[in-house]
């Protein structure tokens, strides 16, 4: 067996992962392009429905192993089971989504296989003359976009920034090949075991899942400023997020912060209130569809990122606009 | 507990943006000028869980950086926290190392140094961004890996990680000597004390040749970089701002209101 493009599935309560859809749309893009069959590896327990999905979605081939679901897995055994079927497979490019397991088993694997590796991309494409993979991802905190390319004859490892490409639709039409694999690894590969998984129940909306989301900066100064943000977000049916200073400051909790080290988020709309528009912060908002900024410096950095900008103090800018989103819904 | 930190050096990641220059040609960032290279802010987070393990079980820090002579900046920093030792790793055939190269540099320098427990890395390097190359040292050597820890506790022979994950965290237990990276929620680092700058200003930080850690040229530097950078350009500000024209803040938050109604926005 060779195959050309591999992806890592995730599998979800028995569905195929929304990340593992959004890849599935990049990846089908690249075997159409490159005139390739588009692999899929999936691990976990009854899963021969997501098996089915994943060729509705896109997939060619798509690889079933027996194994724990991921939510209860050790990485180092996802890492074996990827490894053994990835020397059954022979892929040369191997694409993960850029979550908790993605990020920590890419790179081990890329040192197993002697292959490169290229974290949290945002596009992948075909450089038409040689046909060389190539893969874009932001670098310096947000500042630059870097285009990778990778030496002739190496295998390429590459995670996929959620929500950077659409999920793939189903089409039941769609015919594939399933068919399991079967790996064997020792189960002394784990070293340690998992003692904890805790999920942390968010109250209201995931910013990631949000719609609207009303962004809060260092300008807010204190944690009664957020009592107007959180008006506007509720209005708004979305959600409030921070920049990292409220965070810092203790105002507010490190599960809202949104940037590099926070949350990435694309919503239809992306309010921000007295952030200056730092760079670490833009590369998890800038993909937002409609962004709109308040901040009394007229020079701040955001308003170059921004579509619509209010030149002012939030704290008389807000209530206004508040009222006036109350009447217009009525 | 015997540690060893790896910490690299970066251009200053909280330049203004404004400053942030980039030369197209050669694909690489122009240092800005008058503002002095740092160390890494997610390093200096992996020192910080150092130095909280050494408060509460002793043990010695030992900080280490792959770049050049100047790089010893770096290592001082984190004597000057309350590490106890360093060594920088430069060599001209390290130039230009990608993660892989990166990664047997730095493994065969620990291994130089021998006798430790754990080594501790940045989440990712602030320049790149990528957050690879503490997992290819533990590949490379062979050591259990745990990613993004925010706590870490030692339970006989072995250590008690707590990591954090997209949604909540998980507690691993890992036999040592083991390879951590160490997450951003770990908080401010402390600064460093009057008496570590002291220490820190008369040590001298020894700089290992590719020859003191034997490690073959093949290995390391451009040639033997599994990838390189097609293109390297600012992001770029695709949109353009509509500033809201009114007499007052009022006003502009009245006419913000009925300008998303008109995009429909809500
Ligand atoms: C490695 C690294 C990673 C980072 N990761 C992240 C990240 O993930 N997320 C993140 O957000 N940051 C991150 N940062 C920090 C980032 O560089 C900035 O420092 C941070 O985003 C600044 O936050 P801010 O814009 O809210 O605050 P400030 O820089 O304090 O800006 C406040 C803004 O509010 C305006 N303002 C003040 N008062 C008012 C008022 N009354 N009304 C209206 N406007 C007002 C000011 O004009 C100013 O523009 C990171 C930094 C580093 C080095
Ligand atoms: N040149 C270097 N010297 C010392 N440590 C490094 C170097 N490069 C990377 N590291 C370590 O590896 C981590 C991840 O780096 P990276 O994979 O480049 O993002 C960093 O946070 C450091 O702890």
């Amino acid at each position: 067996m060779s195959e050309k493009i591999l992806i890592f599935g995730e599998v979800a309560e028995g569905k195929v992962a929304t990340v593992t859809k959004e890849i599935l749309t990049a990846g089908r893009e690249l075997a159409n392009q490159m005139g390739e069959p588009l692999s899929v590896l999936l691990i976990g327990e009854n899963i021969e429905g997501a098996a089915k999905d994943a060729v509705s979605l896109g997939g060619d081939n798509v690889y079933v192993v027996n194994g724990p679901p991921i939510a209860k897995a050790h990485p180092d055994l996802y890492l074996a089971i990827v490894a053994e079927a990835c020397k059954q497979l022979t892929p040369s490019i191997i694409l993960f989504s850029h979550t908790d397991m993605g990020r920590e088993i890419a790179p081990r694997l890329a040192a197993r296989l002697k292959a490169s590796v290229t974290m949290d991309c945002i596009k992948l494409s075909i450089e038409p003359n040689s046909g060389a993979l190539l893969l874009s991802k932001p670098v310096y905190g947000g500042n630059a976009i870097a285009v990778w390319t990778s030496k002739p004859g190496t295998a390429q490892i590459a995670t996929v920034r959620p929500r950077s490409a659409a999920p793939a639709e189903s089409d039941p039409s769609r015919q594939g090949k399933i068919a399991p694999l079967t790996v064997s690894v020792d189960p002394s590969c784990v070293k340690g075991e998992v003692l904890e998984t805790v999920v942390e129940e968010v109250q209201g909306i995931r910013l990631e899942d949000a719609k609207v989301v009303v962004a809060g900066g260092g300008g807010i100064g204190g944690v009664e400023g957020f009592t107007l943000l959180e008006g506007l977000a509720a209005l708004l049916g979305g959600t409030v997020g921070v920049t990292r200073v409220p965070c810092d400051e203790g105002w507010k909790p490190l599960s809202m912060e949104i940037g590099q080290t926070g949350r990435i988020v694309s919503p239809n709309l992306y309010i921000a209130v007295g952030v200056s528009g730092a760079p670490q912060h833009m590369t998890g908002c800038s993909s937002s569809k409609l962004l709109v900024a308040i901040n009394r410096d007229p020079d701040a950095n955001i308003f170059r990122e921004a579509d619509l900008g209010v030149v002012g103090d939030y704290k008389k800018v807000l209530p206004s606009l508040i009222e006036r989103c109350k009447s217009l819904k009525m | 507990m015997n540690m060893i930190v790896c910490v690299k050096q970066v251009p200053d990641p909280e330049v203004p943006p404004a400053k942030f220059r980039i030369d197209a040609k050669t694909k690489q960032v122009m240092p800005p000028e008058g503002i002095p290279p740092v160390i890494n802010p997610f390093d200096e987070r992996a020192l910080e869980l150092a130095l909280r393990l050494k408060d509460a079980y002793g043990g010695k820090i030992t900080v280490l950086t792959m770049g050049s002579a100047k790089s010893e900046s770096v290592v001082k920093r984190g004597i000057s926290m309350g590490a106890d030792d360093g060594f920088v790793l430069s060599d001209p055939s390290f130039q230009d190392s990608d993660s892989f190269g990166t990664a047997h540099i730095l493994a065969a320098a620990i291994q130089k140094i021998g006798n430790y427990d754990l080594i501790l890395c940045g989440r990712q390097a602030s320049d790149w961004d990528e957050g690879v190359v503490g997992s290819i040292i533990a590949e490379n050597l062979s050591l259990p890996f745990i990613a993004l820890a925010l706590a870490i506790e030692a339970a006989d022979k072995a250590l008690k990680v707590k990591r954090v994950t997209t949604d909540g965290y998980q507690v691993f237990s890992v036999p040592v000597p083991a390879m951590v990276t160490v997450c951003w929620d770990v908080g401010r680092p402390r600064l460093p004390s009057g008496s570590g700058v002291i220490m820190a200003a008369r040590k001298k930080i020894p700089v290992w040749s590719a020859a003191d850690i034997g490690v073959d040229a093949g290995q390391v530097g451009k040639g033997a970089a599994r990838k390189e950078a097609a293109e390297l350009s600012r992001r770029e500000w695709a949109r353009k701002c509509e500033i809201i024209q009114a007499e007052t803040p009022d006003e502009a938050g009245t006419k913000l209101a009925e300008k998303l109604r008109e995009v429909g926005a809500f």
